[in-house]
């Protein structure tokens, strides 16, 4: 990639004739920006609610943990983040304003998130905050944001039973990652048995609560084991056991951070061979982040359900991951979550930008339906919940740390956080 | 002089150790800081209720414990208890699949208020539990432990395994008690909303004058034969056991007192911050605390106080300057403050500023008896 390809991000500056062609097919809002200049929005009139908005900038906040035990999966999130913050920047801002981010640790503590959120909304006074990985942060800063009525995106996977006006959840909710991957492995792989097992928290078991309604209610199918482990848990031979004396089709597993690496190498000890696929291991747990830990070697021929995998073959994630790497290394992968993190930015800057406004109240208003073909998964758009609009994929991994696209969802799949019948 | 100072409440230079670090609490910090900021301050002060416990136990009785994250937390979860039944009313939660019962327990599909969370309906109960709780875990640990003589390393490593444990059952139990995600969410005590700014002030001033009543109390631990004892007891315990005295039972009182002020902190911690979780329970929490301790000084009050305030406030400063860099210039300041002076900052203050400015004071009076101090460490410690 050419240093000049560097400075303009994802959308080259578009040549008259472009305009014409793309114009009629493209969202008329992404091409507003290209002739807003902020002269033309003064900011008495953009920021009534004494944000750090001035004549030239405007500042966001970045929260994530980058010490502690969560550093290894939210690195990817920052990272994501300030390469969109760079992008919008070198388009010329969001409402001719240059994007400035505040960046705070959350470091893994989930009181210090809570803390850091009240430092960037009231002694900062930024426009948003593109940030939080695991739940517990999130429900930690969940009343902040609500107190101080700021905006945050969010970019996680996460369980549901949960629909903030103060939040925008850029990831996907529970029934958006499970029900497509479980209707996948049933049609697909004939599966009639599943063995339930992960981590000890509330995004796990909720998960696993919606997919055994799934398996057993919708499709009539049998759960012949579920079981849960510490965070940080490493010792998974007895379950191994379990699993090999029921001989389920399909093991089901939801196992988080560090855990994983053990889970999957005594699973490999165990003699049980994914790439053969009896048993068929359905994953939702891990991203091309975890399989760095993982190795690709043991985790070979496993499948995992999720919106997005750095190997998706279409223009945008091209151009996106050359952009990533071109600006953090080309060592790097991309995960479900860093894909997520990375609409942040630019949802928040279409949504001021249909308002007019940095208002956090306009931007909520303005929120819903909005839209963004660009994004490396693919077009997506925000729903009324909060939520966005995304396909389902499903991605088996490979030697080299890289999931092959098997599956996806015809449609964009609707988020439903509060389930009706999964409950 | 040995016995005017023994009677005499305070000596003077203690006297003037009360009024400066009242003036800074109650008039210097909430003049110069904004809302937020004096509410971070509030937050670093209930740290010095478990770093004041610690050095009565540690400091004057030579009981390091490494579990006092315990105590915190059992102080500030009867307290979360509390203030989450009432942010639970029925109208409040009534999306849930059943209302009434807090947003965690509906999640893990627990469908009734569990019998041991129903007294925590009761504002009086539940200040009652934020001491005796902790005080009562205590009580068992400590006869457990001091009756059979455990003491030192033991007693050290006995307790982070229970910090240890607790943890693990906190996290275990998440449909009783929130899980890793603590109990979050906390909005009003008796309907009085402790979110607000002017709640936050005032939320403020009442820790502060907790903390001054606590710190009275171990002041006058310390003047009190019981304090004499206890340092006697950390420096030669089986001399104390041969005059007569039942060791293990000073050690039970000191080390339930000390709890006692860790659940008193961490009761204001969640009214101040609005939520409670187990990172502040289990090993690494505790041993900061001891750390804090440390730093200002383990036999000094005040040292505590002015300890657990330096090391949070350069937490803050730093992690905001430096987001990906802090932790290393926290473990300088550590290694720093152990090897260059370790007694700590109270340490520090003896040795340059008040041994110092006596001998000049006893130099231009001419020759008197040397005042003992009051507080000799045990250099083989």
């Amino acid at each position: 990639m050419s240093d000049n390809d560097k400075t303009r991000g994802i959308f080259p500056p578009l040549s008259r004739r472009g305009m014409l062609l793309g114009s009629a097919a493209l969202s008329a809002s992404l091409f507003m920006p290209k002739g807003l200049r902020a002269q033309d929005y003064p900011t008495a009139q953009v920021n009534t609610s004494g944000l750090a908005v001035t004549d030239d900038t405007v500042t966001v906040g970045i929260l994530h943990s980058v010490t502690g035990t969560m550093a290894i999966s939210e690195t990817g999130s920052v990272q994501a983040e300030k390469l969109a913050i760079d992008q919008i920047n070198a388009q010329g801002g969001v409402l001719g304003r240059k994007i400035q981010f505040i960046q705070e640790d959350g470091a893994s503590d989930w009181p210090t998130f809570a803390e850091k959120a009240r430092k960037l909304l009231v002694n900062d006074k930024v426009a948003s905050v593109m940030g939080c990985w695991t739940s517990a942060s999130r429900k930690a800063v969940l009343p902040v944001f609500e107190q101080y009525n700021g905006m945050l995106y969010y970019p996680t996977f996460y369980e549901g039973l949960e629909q903030s006006p103060n939040v925008i959840y850029t990831g996907q909710e529970a029934t958006q990652q499970i029900i497509a991957g479980i209707d996948w492995v049933t049609n697909e792989k004939g599966a009639k048995t599943f063995y339930l097992l992960g981590s000890d928290y509330i995004w796990p078991r909720t998960s696993n609560k919606i997919a055994r309604k799934h398996i057993e209610d919708k499709l009539g199918l049998k759960v012949v084991g579920e079981e849960y482990y510490p965070l940080g848990h490493t010792q998974f031979n007895s379950v191994i056991n379990k699993i090999r004396l029921r001989k389920p089709d399909v093991i089901y597993a939801i196992v988080v951070g560090g855990s994983n690496v053990a889970f999957y190498k005594q699973l490999k000890a165990a003699g049980i061979d994914m790439t053969e696929e009896k048993p068929v291991l359905l994953t939702i747990s891990v991203t091309e982040d975890e399989i760095r830990g993982i190795g690709g070697e043991n985790i070979e021929g496993a499948y995992a359900c999720m919106k997005y995998f750095q190997s998706l073959q279409n223009e945008n994630n091209d151009t996106f991951v050359a952009a990533f790497k071109d600006m953090w290394g080309s060592d790097m992968v991309i995960g479900d979550v860093t894909q997520a993190a990375y609409l942040g930015p630019w949802l928040w800057k279409l949504a001021v930008e249909k308002a007019g406004s940095f208002d956090v109240d306009k931007v909520r208003e303005a929120s819903p339906d909005i839209e963004f073909p660009q994004a490396p998964e693919g077009y997506v758009r925000i729903h009324e919940n909060h939520h966005l609009w995304s396909r389902t994929r499903v991605g088996r991994a490979k030697a080299d740390g890289q999931y092959e696209v098997v599956f996806e969802t015809e449609d964009l799949v609707e988020p439903d956080p509060f389930p009706e019948g999964y409950q | 002089m040995n016995r005017v100072v023994s009677q005499r409440m305070f000596t003077w230079t203690e006297l003037m150790g009360f009024v400066v670090l009242a003036a800074l609490i109650f008039v210097v910090l909430p003049m110069t800081m904004d809302v937020f900021r004096l509410n971070l301050f509030g937050k670093y002060l209930t740290y010095a209720f478990v770093a004041l416990g610690l050095v009565l136990c540690w400091g004057a009785g030579g009981i390091l414990s490494l579990g006092q994250g315990v105590f915190f937390g059992l102080g500030g979860y009867c307290m979360a208890m509390f203030l989450k039944l009432e942010a639970s009313s029925p109208e409040n939660t009534a999306i849930q699949s059943t209302p009434g019962i807090p947003d965690f327990m509906d999640w893990n599909q627990v469908t009734y208020l569990p019998w041991w969370w129903e007294p925590f309906h009761y504002l009086p109960f539940a200040l009652v539990a934020v001491v005796l709780v902790p005080v009562a875990l205590s009580f068992v640990i400590g006869v457990a432990m001091f009756r059979r003589r455990v003491g030192g390393v033991y007693f050290a490593i006995i307790t982070q395994a229970i910090a240890a444990i607790l943890t693990i059952l906190i996290i275990g139990q998440q449909g009783y008690t929130g899980g890793v995600n603590g109990i979050t969410d906390l909005r009003t005590m008796l309907g009085w909303d402790i979110r607000t700014d002017d709640a936050k002030v005032i939320l403020y001033f009442v820790n502060a004058v907790l903390l001054f009543a606590c710190l009275f109390m171990a002041h006058f631990v310390r003047r009190s034969k019981l304090g004499r004892l206890l340092i006697a007891i950390r420096d030669r315990e089986d001399r104390v056991r041969f005059s007569g005295y039942d060791v293990a039972n000073f050690k039970i009182f000191v080390f339930c007192l000390g709890c006692a002020f860790a659940g008193i902190g961490g009761a204001m911690f969640t009214l101040q911050v609005g939520f409670m979780s187990p990172s502040f329970v289990g090993i690494v929490p505790s041993i900061e605390m001891v750390i804090f301790c440390a730093v200002g000084g383990r036999y000094s009050i005040f040292g505590a106080v002015y300890g657990t305030l330096l090391v949070n406030w350069a937490k803050t400063a730093l992690s905001e300057s430096f987001p990906e860099l802090w932790l290393f210039a926290m473990g300088a300041l550590f290694i720093g403050v152990v090897l260059a002076f370790p007694s700590g900052v109270a340490g520090l203050y003896n040795d340059w500023i008040e041994t110092p400015i006596r001998k000049a004071l006893r130099r231009s009076r001419g020759p008197v008896i040397a005042e003992p101090a009051v507080q000799q460490p045990n250099p083989a410690e």
